[in-house]
């Protein structure tokens, strides 16, 4: 049967929906996808593409909707973050290390995916190793962010990042649903700058097995839709405890469109002064308090008493932490086992070093060495022990504010989606991006962005902080505003094969 | 870079100095899994890279998860020693490069292990003494290189087989001044291992390798000296030689005016010197910091309960209980309870005799049991036999009841190790019974006074140890079979009575 090409600006659910009906295939869906995904070339979400993969797996899916066995993501069109192990597909990491590197088994999120019948279009872009905020940091080129134009037309903006390549994806109406990974913000700012949904789940909902590591006891695998309940289903599909990761919690997973129905009366929404000083582009000051102000008018409480006085560490606490543990995690790729590596060496050591000299890009390399450096004998007390100590008191500091209110809100981003270069050569007004997203995880508590309104035609996004394991609380306000405003239903100028 | 020193044996120096020894033994623990994935532990004569997966090859995204069993094991040998168990310890990350490590670090514990303090005490030359240790701990082993020169270049292989295994460390305190000394410990210390059945601790198959810090001081000198680590040691024997060959080395520096440089050294087997490796200025900072992928562990008193329970008893409450329970000499009891096997070996005959029996069946253990599984090998068990306790307690319920002769009784079990036959049936069969018919013994003695006039005249004239000549005559003409007591007592009442 025909398939219109419209149907592809539909979320999950409505997909879901139409294929249980039988108003199209999971194969026609997933064709026409595909057909749109190599329209779009030019936005450079995807590293690989799986077309053979989809086809087949849109046929598994199609069976099981054929007996009446598909579930909310049977049949439905997902980019997976090419941070996450596919078996038998090419995992990069956005690395040249890894350009090569195909991983013997799934990792778990994926397995999960598969399991509840999703159709993995492809491997998206990022920045190398999830280290940065626009995505300009792959080894594969940037991603372009749909919605920011120049005079002439032409695609000039980041898309955020790391998680790049599956936030603009969404936003472009490539796919309904993706998969990111969130360090430092790296689902979150991506989602807010390209107009869609985001979330990092709590610390230890979501498996990490598989995934290849940046800063493990900082990120966590979670969805980029464009609605509440597309967020709800994927997360729905990926969480909980895995006997593979030790990190993940022994915590019953709730329905999270169990606060659905609830709407906004009688929410605490908390609004710390700390996240709308300094630094905050008034441009985007603006919507997130219109938003808000549209809470309040629903009933909301709004609670700006509240204080978490030690974010303002929470920037320097993470980029102690997080190249820490990333100068281990990265230490395997040495040419020695897997992936790139240097073989006309004047010795062991001198292949080694020079496999790690090219075969990373800068960032990684700047942030392995800082790492190193904070971990080094004679440093450790002063950096890294005392990050770990300000890192409790911020998580004790989030934990006491949500005594106060049930939410936290603030601005995902400082600013709005940046021309590509602009911060490119200065690492700490890069780093600032994630200003408001960082102190998330470094106390581990969900957070979830979803769009508030535009600045200059590009996206805002709201960030939603809840308390440990109560991602449904924010599921259910992202729902809530949504019926009262329909900037998630926003769509950026169609993005042709010309940009 | 390496000298040989040059040593005077001649030269007693430790008139002057007293060393002092310290020593860091690793133990591969036997468990079934390895330490944080599910692969066979056993690397011994197994094809290379045959027990791998993508846990222990260190593959981008996999996670550690502890192995149950492994943690279980360093807590009972904690116990056995004497340690202190934390409520909370932990894993860290220790950093370095080296292309047998597969992820670049490796996962052990640093500050928090889970064994403090403990002790064990040896026997040396007789004396009773105490070592003390500092702590033992947990972690991985590494893969191995196997180092290849086919003429056109050297290079190395790597067996991942013993990546991953588990690896259990114990550090003494600098509390030993000999290398019988440390040899003792070592040897004290496999047996423990063995006894609580979590390590063979085999050194010449790696299961337990050994560095000693050593360095010497003027005898009565408190301050410790400058201490040179030796490594390379591959038997209990060459742990002894290289620490009596550093102890004479520094010894001899010393004496013509040098002074010990703090460095490592390896042990040269075949010359029985120590070499310099490496300097402390070339020693690594290992860049410890907590491992963020396996929380921290909690063992309440519960668990440590449990573990205690499935402990049995240890060597040296076994050897005070065999004095007492089953009247034996010190050292009968020592060789019994040498290793648990033959301990239990012995109880079970002793069960299976019946009461009275505990020092007949003891006196076969320790000498023809023993006599033939020693001919096995050094560290052969009654298992490897087809011999069981049943047998020797039958064997000595025959010697008690003077059923067969000491002599006969030899060559019952002599044949019960080759054939298994039980020792009654082997008497009944082959008509080994000893002759107890007082009258046929004196028979033959009535014969053999006859025959030997010469003898008979030299204990007549006063030679009473001519006797022993007459009894051996009549025990061969009785083939063995007559109790050697009866014997010599009618032998006496013929030739005191004239006769
Ligand atoms: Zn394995």
């Amino acid at each position: 049967m025909a398939f219109d090409p419209a149907h592809l600006d539909r979320t999950a659910h409505e997909h879901a929906a139409a294929l249980r009906a039988g108003d199209y295939t999971a194969t026609a869906l997933t064709e026409a996808t595909l057909e749109r995904l190599r329209q779009q070339e030019h936005l450079n979400a995807y590293i690989t593409l799986t077309e053979d993969l989809a086809l087949r797996q849109a046929q598994e899916a199609d069976a099981r909707l054929r007996v009446g066995e598909g579930g909310p993501l049977t049949g439905v069109p997902v980019g997976v973050k090419d941070l996450l192990s596919t078996r038998d597909v090419r995992t990069t990491a956005g690395s040249r290390m890894l350009e090569d590197f195909t991983p013997v088994l799934d990792c778990t999120v994926v397995e999960r995916l598969n399991a509840a019948g999703a159709v993995t279009v492809g491997k998206t872009n990022l920045d190398e190793f999830a280290m940065g905020s626009s995505t300009e940091h792959s080894a594969f080129g940037p991603t372009r962010n749909p919605w920011g134009r120049d005079g002439q037309g032409n695609l000039d903006r980041v898309p955020g990042g790391s998680s790049g390549g599956s936030a603009a994806t969404v936003a472009a109406r490539g796919v309904p649903l993706s998969l990111g990974t969130d360090t430092g913000g790296s689902i979150r700012q991506p989602a807010a700058l390209c107009g869609v949904l985001g979330m990092k789940p709590t610390y230890g909902r979501v498996s990490r097995f598989g995934v290849v590591a940046f800063a493990s006891s900082l990120e966590q695998v979670g969805p980029i839709g464009r609605d509440a309940e597309d967020v709800a289903d994927l997360l729905q599909a990926i969480a909980g405890q895995d006997q593979m990761d030790s990190t993940t919690a022994p915590v019953p997973v709730p329905d999270f469109k169990e606060r659905f129905a609830r709407g906004l009366d009688g929410l605490r929404v908390g609004v710390p002064a700390e996240f709308f000083g300094e630094g905050l582009d008034p441009a985007v000051r603006q919507p997130v308090e219109a938003a808000i102000d549209a809470m309040e008018a629903q009933g909301a409480t709004i609670v700006r008493d509240i204080a978490l006085p030690s974010v303002r560490a929470a920037l320097p606490v993470y980029y102690i932490i997080a190249p820490s543990e990333a100068s281990a995690n990265l230490a395997r790729y040495d040419g020695v086992k897997y992936g790139f590596a240097v073989t006309d060496g004047l010795s062991a050591e001198d292949e080694m070093a020079r496999t790690r000299g090219e075969g990373f890009g800068a960032e990684v390399k700047r942030r392995v060495m800082l790492g190193t450096y904070a971990l080094s004998a004679g440093y450790y007390d002063a950096y890294y022990l005392k990050a770990q100590k300000v890192r409790t008191v911020i998580r004790g500091e989030f934990e006491a504010a949500l005594e106060q209110c049930d939410v936290i809100v603030s601005p995902t981003s400082p600013n709005t989606a940046f021309r590509f270069a602009e911060k490119l050569d200065d690492p700490y007004a890069m780093y600032l991006n994630d200003l408001y997203t960082i102190p998330v995880n470094i106390a581990g508590n969900p957070g979830l962005s979803i769009p508030c309104g535009f600045a200059d035609g590009l996206p805002v996004g709201l960030q939603l902080v809840g308390r440990p394991f109560e991602e449904a609380t924010l599921l259910g306000v992202a729902h809530a505003y949504e019926a009262i405003a329909d900037w998630n239903r926003q769509a950026p100028p169609p993005v042709g094969t010309q940009g | 870079m390496t000298t040989q020193a040059n040593v005077d044996y001649n030269v007693d120096y430790n008139v002057d100095y007293e060393a002092v020894i310290g020593l860091e033994v690793h133990i591969q623990l036997k468990t079934r899994s390895k330490m944080f994935c599910s692969c066979d532990r056993e690397y011994f004569d197994t094809e290379p890279n045959s027990h791998v997966c993508a846990i222990c090859l260190g593959m981008p995204g996999m996670l550690p998860v502890v192995n149950e069993q492994a943690v279980a094991y360093t807590i009972m040998a904690g116990l056995a020693l004497g340690c202190d168990i934390p409520t909370h310890s932990k894993f860290d990350r220790k950093n370095y490069p080296y292309p047998d490590l597969v992820k670049g670090y490796q996962i052990s514990q640093y500050d928090q292990p889970f064994c403090l303090g403990g002790k064990l005490d040896i026997e040396v030359d007789g004396e009773p003494r105490t070592v003390h240790l500092e702590r033992i701990h947990l972690e991985e082993d590494t893969a191995r290189l196997l180092h290849r020169d086919d003429g056109a270049e050297a290079y190395a292989l790597i067996d991942v087989n013993r990546s991953g295994s588990p690896l259990m460390e114990l550090v003494t305190q600098p509390d030993m001044h000999s290398g019988a000394e440390a040899s003792a410990f070592l040897h004290k210390l496999r047996r423990t291992m063995r006894y609580l059945q979590i390590a063979d601790a085999d050194m010449e198959k790696g299961q337990l390798r050994c560095d000693a810090n050593v360095s010497i001081r003027p005898r009565g000198q408190e301050a410790l000296g400058t201490k040179v680590e030796v490594k390379n040691m591959n038997s209990f024997r060459s742990v002894q030689r290289a620490i009596e060959f550093e102890i004479e080395r520094q010894a001899q520096v010393l004496a013509e005016g040098g002074r010990i440089v703090q460095e490592t050294r390896g042990y040269v087997d075949a010359t029985g010197v120590t070499v310099s490796q490496r300097s402390k200025e070339e020693a690594n900072d290992y860049r410890y910091f907590p491992e963020p992928d396996i929380p921290p562990t909690v063992l309440d008193e519960a668990t440590t309960q449990a573990i205690r329970a499935r402990m049995p008893e240890l060597p040296d409450a076994r050897r005070a209980r065999f004095e007492s329970e089953y009247s034996l000499s010190p050292d009968e009891a020592r060789t019994l309870t040498d290793s648990r096997e033959r301990s239990e070996d012995f109880e079970a005959a002793v069960r299976a005799a019946g009461g009275g029996l505990a020092r007949p069946v003891a006196l076969l253990f320790i000498g023809e049991v023993a006599r033939h599984l020693n001919e096995l090998g050094q560290e052969a068990e009654l298992s490897e036999t087809p011999v069981t306790p049943a047998h020797v307690a039958e064997l000595a319920g025959l010697l008690e009841r003077r059923e067969v002769t000491g002599t006969t009784a030899k060559e019952v079990l002599a044949i019960a190790f080759e054939t298994g036959e039980m020792p009654a049936a082997i008497v009944e069969a082959r008509g080994l019974k000893a002759v107890s018919d007082e009258g046929a013994i004196d028979e033959i003695a009535a014969r053999m006074i006859e025959a030997n006039p010469k003898a008979v005249e030299d204990y007549r004239s006063g030679k009473k140890s001519a006797i022993g000549f007459l009894v051996g005559q009549v025990m061969r003409e009785a083939k063995g079979r007559a109790d050697a007591n009866t014997v010599s007592s009618l032998l006496r009442k013929r030739l005191d009575s004239g006769s």
